[in-house]
């Protein structure tokens, strides 16, 4: 196992040979987690707790599984019945938790830079579960396991991210693995929607998407906030399902074995069509499956660096 | 059917050329232009039409009118706004989207088209709001709005204050390759104001509107478009300083045009007289000095456009204290009498003014009119420069008579238009 980090802060910083051997880790998770006896004892007696300060469902339950899969005893925290609430500060929040002793944290974050931030004020792991339109470095992982194994690599690839890409962080964190891989990668939205300067990243980006699914083999489409529909960065939800939303006709512009992918959860109608989204060329369940087996691999990859490991 | 002019002072505002000759039609399409058009050398069934010497040139193209519909049947309706253009060799009209209900849903332009198909007498294309409800804060379905045929975004008389709101717009419309037409006007600049801000509004008593009010807009919405490269065209520029300001960007080479209302070409503040309220616009009436200004950019080509402003009022908005009754005028039968005294003038060139009125708001809302061309439609105005008659608003066909040119001595009008192949008047 080469993995000799304490905290998954996020995708930037890994190389490809820590990054493929979380990969091969997490196959061997896929296999454990499809038995009827899942359970290993990796992280007996170890403490992980998740902290959201954002809502989630299938982060928050993929790492509370994982979790425990492992053998660790999982605490779930979130923004709703916690001191947070009460006006605590981040910083705060963090040494509270640490005083606890646990062995590992993980913790999503509206602001960008706040999982970062709260790792250097605790003595455990952290992983980063997603920090503002930062980074979700286990989504990234996920989606690559996801790939490799109905592609057999990644290597080559062509691979287009579709939507709001500014305020993704899934995004960023699936351009610095996939082309650290070797994909190639491209971006597709309306301009209000690419981060300004990424031009400068030497991707491709199309405003047009029926030009820009042309020859791709995986198509990543990203969910649009509901906040952002109206008017302010696009003028509807109707409007941008006509121009930027997955159906069969743009869908057709690719490969006709190109695959689809989204991180959930969906906006039907909005960015993708329900026929594509339950269709044959969809991987959108599978790759839920993945995350609970790239989560173990991390945790696993990680207990070797906590304390005591 | 194959119609054929003859005998005409053949002008062609897109190459600047000018022959004398004819132009043969089939199929509302100008299939032969040039000095064989002639009587004896033309098919045996075509109908022969001798211009007598006159200006052939293309029809007139009006960027911003306000056609009534649907909402304000009372002012005018797109009947009537289209009779009015056709008296006044305007083949095309692009009408307002500041109407009731705005036209900010692909089912309002699809409305507008089929009324203007069964109503109107000559083309009539639709522009679409910039911002939900005008109320500039939300950006409106440019795609869809275009694929049901908006020829632009505006919104109609007021200026988009909240330059967030501006920017992503001008970055949206980049990808549809939209259009953005720009109303100019501080509204806390204008304040109470009413006319032009100057000697003459503080003898009248009267709250004026400063020249920054206009240019403060251009001067941050220039800053917009060479940040963000959208097209913008401001829709009526007023004032030196805007000159000014259209001079640099274009010396820059940022994708931008502009207009100017006929009525800043050829009246000044001094007409607004005893409280006239038919000389109550927006962009107000300026100094002479202003008019003068704008004269010469047109000249250059600074200033791409002359629009008509073609809005009608009612007479109880207009029969009001000047500081309360509403602003515009009627202008789609006057625009081009008052430009040709730019021509009598000797300010500006005959095919300068032509281009300004057909073949520049062509290129803007991509339409294949305004040229003499082999393909171009049929849409052709036969022009008597000299013919000398007094406005009688009793005569206007607009349902409103708002007009400031009541009773003044014109010189010039259109004697024949057609309207793809097929004779509205004359």
């Amino acid at each position: 196992m080469t993995f000799a980090r304490r905290h998954l802060l996020g995708i930037q910083g890994l190389n490809r040979l820590e990054i493929t051997s979380l990969l091969d880790l997490a196959d061997s998770y896929v296999e454990l987690s499809r038995q009827v006896e899942k359970k290993k004892t990796t992280l007996r007696g170890r403490t992980q707790i998740n902290l959201f300060f954002e809502a989630s469902t299938r982060t928050q339950a993929s790492f509370e599984l994982a979790g425990k899969r492992l053998g660790a005893d999982v605490m779930n925290m979130s923004v709703g019945n916690s001191s947070v609430k009460k006006g605590e500060t981040l910083i705060d929040t963090a040494a509270t938790l640490n005083a606890m002793h646990p062995d590992i944290i993980i913790v999503r974050h509206h602001a960008a830079g706040a999982v970062e931030l709260l790792s250097r004020k605790v003595d455990c792991s952290v992983i980063n579960a997603g920090d503002g339109a930062h980074e979700h470095p286990t989504q990234a992982l996920l989606d690559a396991l996801t790939i490799r194994r109905n592609k057999g690599g990644i290597e080559g690839l062509s691979v287009a991210i579709c939507g709001d890409i500014l305020h993704s962080r899934v995004a960023r964190s699936n351009i610095i693995l996939l082309s650290a891989l070797g994909a190639h990668v491209r971006l597709i939205g309306p301009s209000t929607l690419i981060p300004p300067g990424f031009e400068g990243l030497g991707l491709p980006i199309y405003t047009d998407m029926k030009k820009g699914l042309e020859g791709v083999d995986i198509i990543m489409m990203l969910r649009l906030q509901r906040e952002r529909m109206s008017g302010s960065f696009i003028p509807s939800a109707k409007e941008y399902f006509r121009y930027f939303g997955l159906d069969q006709e743009k869908l057709s512009r690719a490969k006709p074995d190109a695959l689809v992918m989204h991180p959930g959860p969906m906006n039907r109608g909005v960015e993708i069509a329900t026929d594509v989204a339950d269709g044959a060329q969809s991987l959108i369940r599978e790759q839920v499956e993945m995350g609970v087996a790239v989560r173990m691999a991390v945790l696993e990859a990680l207990a070797g660096g906590m304390r005591n490991g | 059917m194959t119609l054929a002019f003859t005998n005409a002072r053949l002008i062609d505002p897109a190459t600047g050329l000018e022959t004398h000759g004819g132009v043969l039609i089939r199929d509302g399409l100008i299939v032969a232009i040039g000095p064989s058009i002639k009587p004896g050398a033309l098919p045996a069934d075509a109908d022969i039409r001798d211009c007598g010497g006159l200006i052939l040139a293309p029809g007139l193209i009006d960027l911003i009118a306000f056609a009534g519909e649907p909402g304000a049947e009372h002012r005018e309706t797109l009947r009537t706004a289209s009779e009015a253009a056709a008296a006044g060799g305007v083949t095309t009209l692009v009408c307002r989207p500041d109407t009731d209900p705005v036209v900010d849903d692909p089912a309002i332009i699809d409305f507008i088209k089929r009324r203007a198909r069964d109503k109107a007498v000559v083309n009539v294309r639709p522009s679409a709001a910039l911002t939900k409800g005008l109320h500039g804060t939300e950006m409106t379905e440019f795609g869809l709005l275009m694929e049901a045929g908006a020829v632009f975004f505006s919104d109609g008389p007021r200026s988009v204050m909240n330059a967030q709101v501006m920017r992503r717009a001008l970055i949206y419309a980049r990808d549809f390759g939209a259009l953005i037409v720009h109303h100019l006007e501080d509204p806390n600049l204008r304040g109470e104001g009413v006319m032009n801000e100057g000697e003459f509004a503080s003898r009248l008593g009267l709250h004026g509107i400063p020249h920054v009010a206009e240019t403060i807009i251009l001067e941050r919405d220039l800053a917009l478009v060479a940040a963000t490269g959208g097209r913008y065209h401001a829709s009526m520029i007023s004032c030196s300083g805007s000159v000014a300001l259209m001079r640099r960007a274009k010396a820059e080479g940022l994708n931008v045009t502009c207009g100017v209302s006929i009525n800043n070409l050829t009246l000044n503040e001094n007409d607004v007289g005893a409280y006239r309220t038919f000389c109550k616009l927006s962009p107000p009436l300026r100094h002479e000095s202003e008019r003068l200004a704008l004269v010469e950019a047109l000249a250059d080509g600074t200033i791409d456009v002359i629009v008509s402003d073609h809005d009608p009022q009612d007479v109880e908005t207009k029969r009001q204290p000047f500081g309360e009754a509403a602003n515009g005028a009627v202008g789609l039968e006057t625009m081009l009498s008052a430009a040709l005294r730019l021509h009598h003038s000797s300010d500006v060139t005959l095919p300068r003014l032509l281009a300004a009125m057909s073949t520049a708001p062509a290129a803007l809302i991509g339409s294949p009119a305004g040229r003499l061309a082999v393909g171009a439609p049929a849409d052709l105005i036969v022009v008597d420069p000299d013919a000398p008659y007094v406005l009688e608003k009793a005569r206007l066909k607009s349902r409103s008579k708002n007009s400031p040119f009541d009773e003044a001595r014109m010189e010039g009008r259109a004697v024949a238009v057609m309207v793809g192949g097929r004779l509205v008047v004359g």
